[in-house]
């Protein structure tokens, strides 16, 4: 009845699976938990990098994470002009809120639809090497897929919190999390550092696409099932903090891992609800990082 | 009146109107209570899809057991629907509304993962509801739709424009415009956001409870659409959030257009300029058509 084996299968799919969704989770805990800034569209874009890293695949035969980080240019100038758009609408007339969120609502949207009707709702996959390989460790079966999305997730999240802990103007974006009034008295634009902070985000969304194109087939509106997850993992883990966001995104994974192979698949993207909701009930900081 | 407009019943003789009515009232009942919590408390509510689909899943379980009549029906899907707002806003409610909102986003998920797996009401392969052929009242069933989504439409305007005229009110607007003051002159926010939340879900839920008969056929991905959170939340924004007559003229104006357009271009493009114009308004006019209107007036 109980197979250790089976378990041992699952918790080791788990944690690769929430190692990807940190990939997801981490433009997320940039935006809102450093920026403030409820940024619901965020995994519209990671499909937007997803149908991006597709075409540059099926086109040239690049291989998709190359693919990713080769797009990351375009999506940091994406950030900066909708944070500029943001900034000039809502942050400046101080009406955040209310209306910053139904802005964001309405990009996910517009987001959604564009693809819908330029690539078509049809699911599309790429093609790479690891994709269908697999690692055999002691009877663990390891997908290359997933090892795949882990890593390069995993290196890009080390790789940015330590940019941001040392350089100057990583230091400055956690600055501006803390007190901006301080910062704008060292002489520092808040603003401009936003625009850049919320670049980055951005930028993290074309990795994080190329990473769920590996990962599975992807179509336009697949985005929504990550934004429970992604500010799940941001809001447990702790606002503004990378490593929270990162535990919190493998909880998760095991956590569905686990049901979906006991259980039910179909109830996997209810899991991050359960989560969330005593989260935010308990109204505790999160694991790691500053009380919300 | 009643005798007027039941007159004018019988002399229509397509059903293409009832059909069109009822979405266009349905969606005056859905953005005037969202408006209840969004525009008057500044709570954004990203869940309407699950309220509304609520309301049309229990309707479907009960109408399954027991066949009562339509408004028990309205009556017992509302209730149900406003229970899940009372339990999401007492636990999230103490928080930022920024929370709130992502809770609700997330509750739109939860609730489509338990329908789709209670094989009761069909789960993902949908369920069957027969439309009877005559309204109780002569006529048919869908003009008997049309009228009863008539009365809740002018019920939930007058609630709306009641709670704008009343203390509460002026509770919510305080609570919109600084939480924190507001606790701190003895406003009892959290519970007038939890009555603000209970009756903007109740709604909805009444919203959805008539929708089976109106479609015949529900599956999930159809009750949990995103274009009704969207439209939702679109309507108001457009319309104006400060007053009672902001969501009507929304509603009214986006369903009649987006009626006329699904005949004639397809209904992505149509999504498209709904999702366009709602930030179009938000970034250009964040009062809305009323907010418009009343600067022009004052030159």
């Amino acid at each position: 009845m109980f197979d250790p084996t089976a378990v041992l299968n699952a918790v080791a799919a788990g944690v690769l699976l929430g190692g990807f969704y940190a990939a997801i989770a981490l433009g997320i805990a940039i935006a809102f938990g450093m920026l403030d800034i409820p940024n619901l569209a965020h995994p519209a874009f990671v499909v937007v990098g997803a149908f991006a890293t597709w075409v540059l695949n099926t086109a040239f035969g690049i291989d998709p994470v190359i693919a990713g980080i080769i797009l990351t240019p375009l999506f940091f100038g994406l950030g900066i002009g909708l944070y500029r758009l943001y900034e000039a609408c809502f942050e400046r007339r101080g009406e955040a809120a209310l209306q910053g969120l139904a802005f964001f609502f309405g990009i996910l949207f517009i987001t959604e639809v564009v693809l819908v009707l330029t690539a078509g709702a049809d699911y599309r996959s790429v093609d790479a090497p690891y994709i269908g390989a697999s690692l055999n460790i002691f009877g663990l079966l390891l997908p290359g897929r997933m090892l795949m999305a882990c890593a390069v997730s995993l290196v890009m999240i080390f790789g940015l919190q330590y940019y941001l802990g040392h350089s100057f103007i990583g230091r400055a974006i956690q600055a501006v999390s803390q007190d901006r009034l301080a910062l704008r008295l060292m002489g520092v634009s808040p603003v401009r550092i936003k625009a850049l902070a919320f670049g980055i985000a951005i930028a993290t969304a074309s990795v994080a696409g190329s990473l769920l194109i590996i990962v599975e087939p992807v179509e336009p509106s697949i985005g929504r099932d990550f934004i429970g997850r992604a500010f799940a993992a941001v809001v447990l883990g702790g606002m503004g903090s990378f490593n929270g966001m990162l535990i919190a995104s493998i909880f998760l994974g095991i956590t569905e891992s686990i049901v979906s192979d006991m259980w039910n698949p179909s109830w996997a993207p209810a899991i991050a609800f359960g989560v969330l909701l005593p989260t935010l009930a308990l109204r505790g900081g999160g694991l790691l990082g500053r009380k919300l | 009146m009643v005798a007027l407009l039941w007159a004018a019943g019988r002399l229509v003789t397509n059903e293409y109107v009832f059909f069109v009515g009822y979405a266009v009232l349905q969606y005056i009942v859905l953005a005037t209570a969202w408006n209840i919590l969004g525009g008057y408390t500044g709570y954004v509510n990203f869940g309407t899809a699950a309220f509304f689909a609520i309301g049309a899943y229990v309707s479907v379980a009960v109408n399954k057991l027991y066949h009562p009549p339509l408004p028990l029906l309205i009556v017992i899907g509302g209730t149900a629907s406003a229970l899940v707002g009372l339990a999401m806003g007492y636990l999230t409610l103490k928080l930022r509304g920024v929370f709130f909102s992502i809770s609700t986003l997330a509750l739109a998920i939860v609730a489509q993962a338990v329908i789709t797996n209670w094989s009761f009401v069909g789960g993902s392969s949908g369920a069957y509801v027969i439309r009877p052929r005559f309204g109780p009242f002569g006529g048919s069933y869908i003009e008997y739709l049309c009228y009863t989504m008539l009365i809740m439409a002018a019920g939930a305007v007058v609630l709306a424009r009641g709670i704008e005229r009343s203390k509460t009110g002026y509770g919510l607007a305080a609570i919109r415009d600084d939480e924190g003051a507001a606790e701190a002159y003895g406003v009892p926010t959290l519970r007038l956001k939890l009555l603000a939340t209970v009756l903007s879900g109740g709604l909805m839920g009444m919203a959805g409870a008539p929708l089976p008969f109106y479609v015949a056929y529900l599956d999930p991905p159809s009750a949990f659409n995103l274009s009704v959170a969207v439209n939702t939340i679109a309507m108001p924004l457009v319309g104006g959030t400060a007053t009672w007559f902001g969501p009507v003229i929304g509603a009214v104006l986006l369903s009649t257009v987006q009626q006329a357009a699904m005949v004639t271009i397809s209904s992505a493009v149509n999504l498209l300029i709904v999702g366009l114009v709602m930030v179009g308004f938000i970034t250009l006019a964040p009062n809305g058509i009323v907010g418009l209107l009343r600067r022009r007036r004052a030159g």
